[in-house]
């Protein structure tokens, strides 16, 4: 009681550690899965995570009861939805590579990927989803439906191939 | 293959292995989340500052100005004795 009153910031830190500890792993699967990264390397995935949970830790006192987890997988998405459109765009990339991916979602595109992660993975509702994302329900529902077809049924010849085509 | 088994099947290809979170991810996330609320701080300070600092310059303006008392008329001349 007496520690809670002396310093706000200190009980803030030890809850934010708790939290950290227990939701950084399955956040990062969540983070390598978006970036289509492999578990071994995931650069893009850990500075991703880094973001959202130095925001979810600024936003901390002002969460209300509203689920910590929920606030940092939202940061998570929205970042990466944002993010996507500069690093993946097919308007160029500024001289910059684009990056290769090669994980278990590498042949969709990032918007594709975003939405059988937070679907199938993290299963989030679709109005939800939609609502996050700024879509309209019914597009959700087809990129979804899209998705799991190029999953289950990938195209002949070499994946990186698609997107090259995209590109020029 | 139905709807649901093909999403279940999609399901286990998502459940990889998971991937190790640095052991600095933690203080990172502190250090800068640390900074982000600092600075939001400092910047709704400077607000609140500037928002004070109006509304006192304000007050001594109007209590000099008096800019609600009619200015005197100067195209009509005064009019004395008659």
């Amino acid at each position: 009681m007496r520690g809670r009153e002396a310093s706000p910031g200190a009980r803030r830190d030890r809850e934010f550690e708790a939290f950290v500890a227990g939701a950084a792993g399955r956040l990062l699967h969540t983070a390598t899965l978006l970036t289509a990264e492999v578990p071994e390397a995931n650069p893009r995935a850990r500075r991703l995570l880094a973001l959202a949970l130095a925001q979810t830790y600024a936003a901390w006192d002002r969460l209300r009861g509203e689920d910590p987890y929920d606030r940092a997988r939202q940061q998570l998405a929205v970042r990466f939805a944002r993010t996507a459109w500069h690093t993946y765009g097919r308007f160029g990339t500024f001289g910059r590579e684009r990056p290769d991916a090669s994980g278990a979602l590498a042949r969709l595109t990032p918007q594709e990927r975003l939405i059988v992660v937070l679907l199938l993975h993290e299963g989030i509702a679709e109005e939800q989803t939609a609502a996050l994302l700024a879509l309209s329900v019914e597009r959700v529902r087809g990129i979804r439906a899209r998705a799991v077809a190029v999953l289950l049924h990938p195209p002949r010849g070499p994946a990186p191939a698609r997107m090259k085509v995209a590109h020029s | 293959m139905n709807q649901t088994e093909r999403e279940a099947s999609v399901r286990r290809l998502l459940d990889g292995a998971l991937p190790v979170v640095p052991p600095d991810m933690y203080a990172q996330a502190v250090r800068r989340g640390g900074r982000m609320l600092r600075r939001r701080r400092a910047l709704l300070r400077l607000l609140w500052l500037l928002l004070c600092a109006a509304a006192v310059a304000f007050a001594v303006w109007a209590a000099t100005a008096h800019p609600w008392v009619e200015p005197p008329s100067d195209t009509t001349p005064p009019l004395t004795g008659w």
